[in-house]
């Protein structure tokens, strides 16, 4: 394709009727998605004025596609912005108006023109037993295809938690042998967007980051951004306080669920999950999964299937032994947080013992499970 | 001599499929074979896990009908723990599967298979006043239609035309001679296009406030999860409520005015649709949204039953523990069975995989071998079709009223007789069609509960048989849904409080099936018998037909044992 005629975000939106206020607002609601302060807009603004249309290859393997379900539901910036105005979604197999021949004469043209510039989008993962004949497009194999298209990619995005860790197919016992983009490609850059599905927001504020600041974002040593899994969600969920008060949901139905009392009791994995639940929230902002009653089942995690049962608190998660204090294990050993939560609830016994506990919380009425690196 | 046409992949869809067309002297299709080719292995994870955790991995089959296998597995472990879940969790799972329905099949529509009917760069060549007059001509009650609105959505498509990079809509079958819309009719549909995608998000929240999240909202064994408290700040209460209820006309709207007024329209450019790709003939609907539990089916919205060789004039029941009935062969699949062994029912089902296909990369599948990932389930050695228009032709032929009137009113319209609903088009308005049935089954439902909570009964959950403690040694039992793309079930057998065995059997799987060991085709592959092609490298005939099933191949695949152990050994009560 002639780079000359590929245009910037901006001059597309112009094009598309958008005005300048209209531009501006929407630059500010991108920052907003991102975190950024306000003095980082007039660089949103400058980028988004000259940057081409940056081409994406969004491949499928076994997945189910609620990724790409999520995707189409972002609030801000809407899809619609998303997928004419500031890249140019040239492969999905999702969305895409051509089938057959015709998709894979795209992804070799723009594999061919865009050579190293295109950002390959993985939704699902690659069944690698058997040859990979579990999954297979065009006659070929999944594995064979991810390879093939991640050799010139400029940077690799693995959507969702089948992407970034192996999701449901690679739980135990793994009967095909499904294994995340991290276990096949090694020698690209890989963002890793989990969950299940991720946020729509997350997902868009992952790639309009990549297009406005041209740089791939900071990541964790899961290789997530961390302007969006950073801290747990029991840091900041609205329902903290009643853990530190002792009040907690005993049975579904009850009182306390009636007043949206703690879930931690009832299983919740918010204590040892990553992600921006409790924050940007689901499908604008109206709700999470913790606020609408049921537990956190940690999704975003790694081998989250293999960590239930899901309604089993988390004191009960086998974890690998570690030493250390409940706040350098959130900080530091991403999914290995139980123990933090075991002390953590270990430390409210002993607030408890002492007298020094809240009134009112019915609090726990087991001690907690042993500390289960013991089990190790 | 025979040509073939494969197309690999079929896009718009969900998951992987594949399409192998064989066309005569004159580009017609004589002979097909539907492939699956992805296979995950849920069913086999399952075993050994906590039942009560089933329908978090079930519903992670598929994102693009969310909730449905959810819905089926909480369903199946309730009916093998013996609970009765209380009318509200009946009311709420019925709102959830509304809101799915409506935008399911909103977004099939324009966003799935509108592209095979509309041309997107033939709306380059439109007149915006010739646009608005056709607008407000077909739906006079939508508002977004003067001739500015279609001028900036023309200088939309111009622009992004003009600018080289065509995104999802390069390389695709523009100028295709099969094409019959007029310029002005393609551009309505591409701002429509943009207008939906632009609603779906919206009415998707109704998912947000009970489950938490969508897609994948949060499902509970004997009930729902989101509690009741109208006089509380943290649970479901007036303003919960209100968020709701301000959805759901919009979501009528939407439907009457905007999805079924295009669909028409373009039903009416295209009438040698209503003759091609019929297919089987044979129709199943397990039947949904319980009125008096889940267990009495004479009071679901939508009724159970089977129509065979296109009769309307009987219905035949369904019974999914008959073992005569539901069974599934694997002439054509890449399992094996015992020797002598062709056909089992879900009780006795045994699954080994055996993959006996070409080795990757490949050009062609052979017919005469077993070329698919997919099972070939039959119901009394009869291959069925599942989806909404089964579901629209056991409502009508049952004689239920609101079928009729929706199903006569749009045919009136389209003036065709009910024989015109065998066939691709026929699939494809049956959709829209039961979507104005759920969109107003929607208000009725959410009346429903209002009226429940009017009665001092704000229950939503059962806890007495939660704990694993209440638990016989040892249970079975079924749960069955219509989800959006047809019949549904999952079976469950529980021991000592862990899963012993799980099967699942779903919709796409009746259609995408390959032939059976007496040569049957499946449903896709039938009604792709006798399309024309006029352009067969540009397979846009196939894609219609294909389309207007609404596939999805990632709920299709079949599970089976990693070993070839025997899987499923099942009695449902």
């Amino acid at each position: 394709m002639d780079s000359n005629r590929q245009s910037s975000t901006y001059s597309v939106l112009h094009q598309h009727g958008v005005d300048r206020r209209a531009f501006l607002q929407f630059c500010t609601a991108m920052a907003a998605t991102m975190g950024l302060e306000a003095t980082m807009l007039p660089r949103i603004v400058s980028a988004m004025e000259t940057k081409p249309r940056i081409p994406v290859l969004w491949l499928h393997g076994l997945e189910c596609t609620c990724c790409s379900e999520s995707f189409i539901r972002s609030s801000h910036p809407i899809t619609q912005d998303v997928i004419f105005n500031m890249l140019s979604l040239d492969y999905d197999e999702t969305l895409q108006a051509a089938a057959g021949e015709q998709c894979e004469e795209i992804r070799k043209k723009i594999m061919t023109d865009y050579k190293g510039r295109y950002i390959l989008a993985v939704e699902g993962n690659a069944p690698t037993k058997d040859g990979g004949v579990y999954c297979t497009i065009g006659g070929r194999t999944f594995l064979d295809i991810l390879k093939e298209t991640a050799e010139d990619a400029h940077a690799i995005v693995a959507w969702g938690s089948c992407a970034s860790n192996g999701c449901v197919q690679n739980a135990h016992p793994n009967p095909t042998g499904a294994e995340p983009v991290k276990k096949i490609i090694s020698n690209k850059p890989i963002i890793n967007v989990p969950g299940c599905p991720p946020i729509a927001e997350v997902m868009t504020g992952v790639l309009t980051y990549i297009l406005t600041f041209d740089q791939l974002p900071e990541l964790d040593r899961n290789g997530r951004p961390k302007m969006f899994y950073g801290q747990r969600i029991h840091d900041k969920c609205y329902r903290r306080a009643f853990f530190d008060a002792g009040q907690f949901v005993e049975a579904w139905d009850d009182e306390g669920s009636h007043k949206g009392w703690c879930l931690y009791k009832m299983g919740c994995r918010g204590p040892s999950t990553y992600n921006s639940c409790s924050t940007v929230k689901w499908n604008n902002g109206v709700s999470f999964p913790i606020g609408s009653g049921h537990p956190c089942i940690g999704c975003s995690e790694e081998n989250f299937w293999d960590n239930g049962p899901f309604y089993h608190r988390l004191s009960s998660i086998p974890v690998p032994g570690i030493d250390s204090t409940p706040d350098a294990v959130g900080k530091t050993l991403v999914g290995l947080a139980g123990i933090g939560v075991a002390a953590h609830l270990a430390s409210y016994w002993v607030r408890r013992a002492s007298g020094k506990e809240l009134p009112g919380g019915t609090g726990p009425t087991e001690k907690p499970a042993e500390h289960p690196a013991e089990k190790e | 001599m025979s040509k073939r046409v494969v197309v690999d992949p079929v896009t718009r869809i969900e998951g992987h499929l594949r399409i192998e067309a064989m066309l005569d002297d004159t580009n017609h299709v004589h002979d097909a074979m539907s492939s699956g080719t992805m296979w995950r292995g849920i069913e086999v994870i399952l075993q050994g896990r906590d039942p009560r955790d089933a329908w978090a991995f079930t519903e992670r089959i598929c994102g693009v009908c969310t909730t449905v296998h959810a819905l089926a597995s909480v369903r199946a472990v309730e009916n093998a723990l013996g609970i009765q879940v209380p009318p509200n969790a009946d009311v709420i799972r019925n709102i959830m599967f509304l809101t799915q329905y409506v935008q399911d099949h909103v977004i099939h529509f324009y966003h799935l298979h509108a592209l095979d009917w509309v041309d997107v760069v033939s709306a380059l060549k439109a007149d915006p006043a010739a646009t608005s007059a056709l607008a407000q001509k077909v739906s006079p009650k939508w508002g977004l239609s003067s001739p500015a609105y279609f001028s900036d959505i023309a200088g939309t498509v111009k622009k992004f035309v003009e600018s080289g990079q065509l995104g999802i809509f390069q390389n695709a079958y523009w100028g295709h001679p099969a094409y019959k819309l007029p310029p002005e009719a393609n551009l309505m549909a591409v701002a429509h296009y943009l207008e939906a995608l632009k609603w779906q998000k919206e009415i998707i929240k109704i998912h947000t406030v009970f489950g938490g999240k969508n897609p994948h909202p949060n499902y509970l064994v004997g009930g729902v999860p989101s509690a009741i408290a109208l006089q509380s700040d943290n649970a479901i209460n007036m303003e919960r409520l209100n968020l709701i209820r301000d959805l759901i006309p919009r979501a009528i709207d939407i439907v009457e005015n905007l999805y079924l007024p295009d669909l028409l329209a373009v039903a009416s450019f295209y009438p040698e649709w209503t003759k091609i790709g019929g297919g089987l003939g044979n129709y199943m609907a397990y039947g949904d949204l319980p009125q008096n539990g889940i267990g009495d089916i004479s009071k679901f919205r939508i009724p159970r039953g089977v129509i065979l060789n296109k009769n309307l004039a009987e219905v035949l029941p369904v019974d999914l523990i008959d073992p005569g009935q539901v069974q599934e062969g694997i002439a054509h699949s890449w399992y094996q069975y015992p020797a002598g062994q062709t056909a089992l029912h879900p009780y006795d089902g045994v699954t080994e995989p055996n993959y006996t296909g070409p080795q990757p990369p490949y050009d062609q599948l052979d017919e005469t071998k077993a070329y698919s990932w997919l099972k070939t389930p039959r119901w009394k050695g009869n291959a069925m079709e599942v989806g909404p228009l089964s579901r629209m032709l056991v409502g009508f032929a049952s004689g239920r009223t609101d079928y009729k009137d929706v199903v006569m009113e749009a045919l009136g319209q389209l003036k065709v007789g009910p024989e015109a609903l065998f066939s691709t088009l026929g699939r494809t308005a049956a959709r829209g069609l039961e979507t104005r049935l759920c969109a107003h089954w929607l208000q009725d439902e959410f009346d429903q509960l209002i009226t429940n909570l009017k009665n001092g009964d704000s229950t939503t959950a059962d806890t007495r048989y939660w704990s694993p403690e209440t638990w016989k040694p040892e249970s079975k039992g079924y749960g069955f849904t219509e989800a959006p793309r047809g019949a549904l079930c999952h079976w469950i057998q529980i021991k000592d409080k862990k899963i012993a065995n799980y099967q699942i059997v779903v919709p796409s799987t009746w259609n995408a099936s390959p032939r059976d060991a007496k040569g049957q085709l499946g449903a896709y592959e039938s009604a792709l018998l006798g399309t024309p092609m006029a352009d067969p490298k540009r397979p846009l005939e196939i894609l219609r037909t294909i389309h207007s099933f609404d596939p999805c191949l990632a709920c299709a695949s079949h599970v089976i044992g990693p070993d070839g152990e025997k899987l499923a050994e099942i009695i449902v009560r």
